[in-house]
């Protein structure tokens, strides 16, 4: 069996996903370095059983899957679910859909009613890019003046896509959300992740410690990830008064710190399922 | 056989098992390599972070 292996820079989290790829038998793995690959759309002939997606830029991720799914490449995770995830607005749209619990979230597409849907909707408010990644450019925006100078450095400052303005209700999260692993049809991990700061993503300084997998947990998490598609995603968690919500799903999870914490072999978890869809199991 | 490290010169010797491609560090000045050759080792400062990097 060949699998392709689709990355740029080999990352903690790709060295041991390959190093789990090398101890199964009878597999070929081969390195596809995003930086060097070229199609050519409706020619592209690729020998390989399924392409496993690891790459650091989203936009390279989500147009690679779309190249080889239309050459007829099954793919982990999807195109699909890499467009959905991708994408804030479409992610909280498919939770919606799926009846799956999420902080209030609005959308307004100019200045003037952005502000407006923020006080309606009360303070403390998040405004995030609805593509964004690492917790990059989250604003909690506390009261009016800061929503004003916050809209109008948008609106002037920034790219296109920040004029769609997501403005997620802000949950009091204690100083620590959760971290949940979703392989298939289940939740495999999870870790909190704490932080004297709001933002608690592990790329901004976040502490992971391990956090019991319950069947609340389980039961959000992967209905988070059906919701989205399925596969191997990760999901952040908030607890709240009124139960788990979900904040986000990531299609092309980072596990780096959360094996040794959680005592969970993600990588092989990983490479089990992505043999099964390989091998039409799943 | 030992690279050299393009920011501060020190020697570098790769692990056994270091694949192209792969994030090291300088153990002398913490610069982030990217590994660009096996054999031989050779290594290059790593890209700085895109906009649409990571998860």
């Amino acid at each position: 069996m060949k699998i392709g292996l689709l990355h740029s820079l080999i990352r903690k989290d790709e060295k041991f996903l390959i190093d789990e790829f090398n101890k199964v038998k009878g597999i070929e793995l081969v390195m596809i370095d995003d930086r060097e690959i070229k199609f050519n759309i409706g020619k592209d002939k690729f020998d390989l059983d399924i392409v496993v997606e690891r790459c650091i830029n989203h936009s390279r991720a989500l147009h690679g899957l779309k190249l080889f799914q239309s050459a007829g490449i099954k793919c982990v995770n999807t195109y699909n679910v890499a467009t959905i995830c991708g994408d804030k607005l479409l992610t909280s749209c498919a939770l919606a859909d799926h009846n799956v619990p999420q902080p209030e979230v609005r959308v307004a597409f100019t200045e003037e009613s952005a502000l407006q849907t923020i006080e309606e909707m009360g303070y403390p408010v998040v405004l995030k890019p609805a593509v964004g990644s690492w917790g990059r450019l989250l604003s909690k925006v506390n009261d009016r003046d800061a929503a004003e100078a916050i809209l109008e450095h948008k609106a002037v400052l920034g790219s296109y896509h920040h004029s769609i303005f997501y403005m997620q209700k802000y949950v009091e999260k204690k100083g620590k959300d959760i971290r949940s692993f979703v392989v298939g049809d289940k939740c495999i991990a999870a870790i909190y992740r704490s932080s004297s700061h709001w933002i608690t993503n592990t790329a901004r300084g976040g502490v992971a410690t391990n956090c019991p997998v319950t069947d609340e947990l389980n039961d959000i998490s992967v209905s988070a990830a059906k919701a989205v598609g399925g596969g191997i995603v990760a999901i952040d968690v908030f607890e709240t008064a009124e139960g788990l919500m979900v904040n986000e799903v990531n299609y092309t999870m980072e596990y780096k710190n959360s094996i040794t914490t959680t005592g969970v072999n993600i990588p092989q978890k990983m490479v089990e399922y992505i043999l099964q869809v390989a091998e039409g199991r799943k | 056989m030992k690279t050299e490290c393009p920011v501060c010169g020190a020697q570098i010797e790769l692990a056994s098992d270091a694949v192209q491609g792969e994030l090291i560090g300088c153990p002398d000045c913490g610069t982030e390599l990217e590994v660009v050759s096996v054999n031989p080792p050779q290594v290059k400062e790593a890209p700085q972070e895109e906009e649409d990097w990571g998860e």
